[in-house]
């Protein structure tokens, strides 16, 4: 155990010295996205809009904040690993070390989680001036990092999956942007037809904007989606550690 | 002998071209060997084999007793790699990359420094420490790549071209410190398209063409396979032939029978005729 840690903190070191080297950039990019979704959403649609007896800015503050994990922990993650892997081939250096497979693949997610983190922090953040409702329980915080390590261990997936820039792309095209719509962040689930409910309990986005929604505004915790992104984040980590030992160039 | 690296048929295909076909080779502990072969030969695919960087089709490989397949991480712990192309993360100074390799080999923390200090040092690196790798030149990148394979001493060392794009100087410490290592221990497993430095290092080569081995012996024998000997000549037309003999005195008799339309060269055969003879090319093309 004390050496799977050592293992994450070696192959994350990388990683955590580049978001240094970039810190202003990174602090810019984890601003921007946050301040257009609360201005669009909170300000544009906010008031023709109405959640039972919630106010829909609070009803779609921990949505963002879901959507927040997903796009920022997945696409650090996948964009970096990406770029060491087909590029600049850096990622050999790390295959030819002895380091275990899960090292690497959970080493790998540290920027991403690192990065998602400090969005969804921005967002809860500027957030609580727009709805005063929000509540930071240990349970949101817990289900916040689930999901920015499930999110991350799927640009893992991603990036490991890439052979190309080009197939990275679709990726995103086909996994990340549908979820980005149509998993319950800017909606209740409730509202579409039930098959159409089936089909998104499919996705890890659901799950985490429940949970999140649930904890940030003290409503019945959801167990079994906080249970099925945690299902989402063994598989991810399980198929990560078959592709890397797989997938190779 | 005791065999620190054994090889036994491998097989390696890339959709339906086999890049490595059936490859068996045992290398001695303490040896250095050199792998030549020209252009898309397979000597590449052969050492990520080894190096784990690629899965094997077919076959075993056993590093320092340990099944490359069924143990990797134990026959990682033997192996420094110098990869063809340089691999280095463009995005962090010369100073973190040597750093994170350090780790990836779990040298003790005490040690990383000194360890770093000492090749900073002795490759002249000290002024580009704090250089993003991005903007140093291909040659100082390639220097650093180098450094970085060489931090935790391996036992066995694995260079795929390391001295191209390398200036003189350069060139000359790396196979100083080279043959310094092997002569603590470390085997060496190089692959290069400078022939003549590979017959000044190597205890063995290994010929690989097609991705099977055509040749495997000491230079020494390889010359005295083709002949010791080799008059190369050449008449109006400019095209170059090359003889061989087992000795001076059958060369000159062919020397001296060819008259007076050719320009004539006798000299001792090298390691870079062997290769053409047997490969039947040209290696490098320009060289
Ligand atoms: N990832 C890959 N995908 C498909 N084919 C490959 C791949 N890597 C190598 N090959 C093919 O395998 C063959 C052997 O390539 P390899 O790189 O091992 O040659 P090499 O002997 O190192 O050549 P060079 O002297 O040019 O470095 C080539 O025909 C090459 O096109
Ligand atoms: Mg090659």
């Amino acid at each position: 155990m004390m050496n799977l840690l050592r293992e994450i903190y070696y192959v994350s070191w990388g990683d955590l010295k580049f978001l240094r080297h970039n810190a202003i950039n990174v602090l810019i990019m984890s601003l921007v996205s946050p301040i257009l979704y609360l201005v669009t959403f909170g300000y544009g649609l906010a008031p023709n809009m109405v959640e039972s007896d919630l106010p829909y800015i609070a009803f779609i503050i921990p949505g963002i904040i879901a959507l927040s994990s997903l796009n920022a922990s997945f696409s650090s993650t996948a964009t970096r690993f990406n770029v060491q892997r087909l590029y600049y081939r850096s990622f050999d250096n790390m295959m030819v070390s002895p380091l275990s497979n899960a090292g690497i693949v959970l080493g790998k997610t540290t920027l991403g989680v690192v990065r998602g983190l400090l969005s969804c922090t921005f967002i809860f953040i500027l957030g609580l001036f727009l709805a005063p409702q929000l509540m930071l329980t240990p349970l949101f915080v817990f289900s916040l990092i689930l999901s920015c390590y499930t999110f991350s261990l799927l640009g893992v997936t991603a990036a490991l999956l890439a052979k190309s820039h080009q197939t990275m792309a679709a990726f995103s095209s086909l996994v990340i942007l549908p979820m980005t719509f149509l998993c319950g962040t800017f909606f209740a689930l409730e509202n579409l037809p039930p098959l159409m409910q089936a089909i998104l309990y499919g996705f890890p986005l659901t799950h985490s904007s429940s949970i999140l929604r649930a904890a940030s505004l003290g409503w019945e915790f959801p167990w079994l989606s906080l249970l099925a992104l945690a299902g989402f984040f063994v598989a991810f980590f399980l198929v990560d550690i078959h592709l890397i030992k797989t997938r190779k160039i | 002998m005791d065999n620190i690296i054994v090889i036994e048929n491998i097989v390696k295909r890339f959709g339906d071209h086999t890049a490595v076909d059936g490859l068996s080779l045992d290398i001695g502990r303490g040896e250095i060997f050199g792998f030549l072969g020209p252009n898309g030969a397979g000597k590449t695919t052969t050492v990520r084999l080894m190096t784990t960087l690629a899965n094997l089709d077919e076959g075993r490989i056993v590093i320092d007793g340990h099944d490359i397949s069924k143990d990797p991480i134990k026959a990682k712990r033997c192996l420094g790699l110098i990869q063809q192309n340089v691999s280095l993360d463009k995005e962090l100074t010369v100073y973190e990359n040597m750093m994170h390799h350090a780790m990836f080999q779990k040298i003790p923390k005490a040690e990383r420094r000194k360890r770093i200090e000492e090749l900073i040092e002795y490759v002249e690196l000290d002024r580009y420490r704090d250089y993003m790798v991005n903007s140093l030149s291909g040659g100082w990148k390639k220097r650093v790549a180098i450094v970085c394979s060489l931090l935790h001493n391996p036992k066995i060392l694995f260079l795929d071209e390391p001295t191209v794009g390398l200036d003189i100087d350069a060139r000359r410490k790396l196979w100083d410190l080279i043959k310094k290592m092997n002569k603590d221990g470390t085997t060496v497993f190089l692959t290069t398209h400078y022939i003549e430095e590979a017959e000044a290092i190597c205890d063995r080569v290994g010929i690989i063409d097609n991705g099977r081995l055509i040749a495997l012996d000491s230079p020494k024998e390889l010359r005295n396979r083709i002949g010791r000997m080799a008059v190369e000549y050449y008449g109006e037309d400019g095209k170059t032939e090359y003889r061989y003999f087992p000795g001076r005195q059958e060369a000159n008799d062919f020397a001296t029978n060819l008259g007076n339309d050719y320009t004539v060269i006798v000299r001792r055969t090298n390691l870079e005729d062997c290769f053409v003879e047997i490969t039947g090319k040209k290696v490098g093309g320009l060289r």
